[in-house]
């Protein structure tokens, strides 16, 4: 009874799996949508990529309040620096913008991140800022507790240079597999690709995404295998 | 176009009837009496020089600079009162490094969650993990030279400045006015032969022009200019910031600039001679 008192009064984390990967001409941004309190799912649809400008983008995991404060934080820096300058801010400060805030109130937060975009001196970007306040930047990065089960499968599969069509389905098959593996990671998955043509967001629902072994098919109600199953009536 | 305000030309915070600051044109004239300096912008970077008048014969060769790096991209040259460009030179400088690197004044773990900007704070400075684009650095600097015309217990900087770099977006060069005035020029003369040396840098063909070449066109044009019968003897400063030089601003190295000023020379005589 106390374990299910003490799960609704705990801090939002983000159990998460979240990735950018970088390819021939852009980014793809993936994360799936489930955020936790506990053991409860306190949003099965959560939107973890959030926007930082028009073009750069923002995966967030770990603490849920932190991660949509320094967002908010960032956004208004990165705002008014594109005013003062005049175009578009690079992928480059703002993820130095996010690294500083993250850094310097280190103590105070818990967010691991990956800042994601295009601009047109360096093209796509991908930058990993985990939970210290490091940058790094990376061809392609993951982050969040379903990463864990995640790494060997990017050495494998992971290649420099793809399509924008194979990087997004990199990025599905990964995150629906982190999916399968941590409890913490679930729902749906969401991606954002970002080029020199804008942005595009893309829904994955559950029942899409591809099933791993000894897996169950998602079914809409329970009722249906009921219907489906039921043995003649006896008859004397 | 000389004239005096009387009466309006005691602050800089008055305006006088038909709507002039007095206090800084006269600073501007401080900038006129000054030695010239010519900046270029040429296909592949910036050269920068300036006509030193040697005040002392006891002075050292290469002392008393009036071109400054003010981060590794880009330099400024300094025209009129020399302690007035120090000042500025200092600001840019700090201005062009806290863009880029973070640094905070308390250097204990009581940095608040919000690092506000230079402007606001004072305390903390943003940080963008960037050398500081040319145009923002100009901008900035112009700000700060424009906040000493705003106040009565301040005096307008009697100094005008060549602001030379090189950034992503290619070579740019800014020239700001005690006024606080800056513009982008292609080719920019301050100091007492502005006029000349500025019908010289029109007839050059710049876009066309690597920096090599412009560095000797450079030293034509001052030592053109350089009126021998008013100033004695000068000393020739030169810097460039181009791909050659690997996009840091640095002196124009030894050999051209003695190329630069043998040509100068020979450029002169031949002048003479008609």
């Amino acid at each position: 009874m106390d374990s299910i008192h003490n799960d609704l009064n705990a801090p939002h984390s983000m159990g998460t799996t979240i990735i950018g990967v970088t390819y021939d001409g852009g980014v793809v941004l993936g994360a799936d949508s489930r955020t936790s309190t506990g053991m409860y799912v306190a949003n099965r649809a959560s939107d973890k990529i959030t926007q930082l400008t028009d073009n750069v983008y923002i995966c967030r995991s770990g603490s849920a309040a932190d991660s949509q404060v320094l967002s908010d934080y960032v956004r208004y820096y990165l705002h008014q620096h594109t005013i003062q300058l005049g175009q578009p801010a690079t992928v480059k400060v703002a993820a130095n913008l996010v690294r500083m805030v993250s850094y310097n109130n280190k103590n105070m937060l818990q967010t691991g991140l990956i800042v994601g975009g295009w601009d047109k001196y360096e093209g796509g970007k991908i930058y990993g800022i985990p939970l210290g306040g490091t940058l790094l930047e990376q061809p392609f990065t993951i982050g969040g507790s379903g990463s864990s089960y995640l790494y060997g499968f990017f050495d494998q599969v992971w290649k420099e240079g793809m399509t924008q069509d194979e990087a997004e389905k990199l990025v599905v098959k990964a995150v629906s597999l982190a999916i399968a593996r941590d409890g913490a990671s679930g729902g749906v998955v969401r991606t954002v690709t970002i080029n020199k043509d804008g942005v595009l967001r893309k829904f994955y629902p559950g029942n899409t995404l591809p099933l791993w072994h000894e897996e169950l098919e998602a079914k809409d109600s329970l009722l249906d295998s009921l219907s489906a199953a039921s043995p003649e009536p006896m008859v004397s | 176009m000389s004239s005096i305000g009387t009466g309006y030309d005691l602050s800089v915070t008055t305006f006088s009837p038909d709507g002039r600051v007095f206090q800084i044109e006269y600073a501007a004239k401080a900038v006129d009496n000054s030695g010239t300096v010519v900046a270029i912008k040429c296909k592949d970077g910036i050269v920068m020089g300036v006509e030193k008048l040697i005040a002392s014969k006891m002075l050292l060769p290469g002392s008393n600079r009036r071109i400054h790096s003010v981060h590794r991209h880009s330099g400024m040259a300094v025209a009129g009162l020399a302690a007035d460009g120090r000042q500025i030179v200092t600001r840019a400088k700090s201005e062009a490094t806290n863009y880029e690197k973070f640094v905070s004044r308390h250097l204990s773990c009581k940095v608040p969650l919000v690092s506000v900007d230079a402007a606001e704070a004072g305390d903390t400075e943003m940080v963008y993990g960037e050398a500081i684009p040319v145009k923002e650095l100009a901008e900035r600097v112009a700000s700060y030279v424009h906040l000493c015309t705003l106040y009565w217990w301040l005096r307008p900087f009697g100094c005008g400045v060549i602001v030379g770099g090189y950034d992503r977006d290619g070579p740019q060069l800014y020239m700001i006015e005690p006024s606080g005035i800056s513009y982008r020029y292609f080719g920019a003369a301050i100091g007492k032969g502005r006029q000349a040396a500025k019908t010289e840098i029109e007839k050059l063909k710049l876009s066309e022009m690597t920096c090599r070449q412009g560095v000797i066109e450079v030293a034509k044009i001052i030592y053109g200019v350089h009126d021998e019968a008013k100033d004695k003897a000068f000393e020739l400063e030169m810097s460039w910031v181009c791909d050659e030089s690997n996009r840091q601003h640095q002196k124009v190295p030894e050999n051209l600039l003695e190329e630069a000023k043998a040509a100068a020379k020979a450029a002169l005589e031949e002048m003479d001679a008609d």
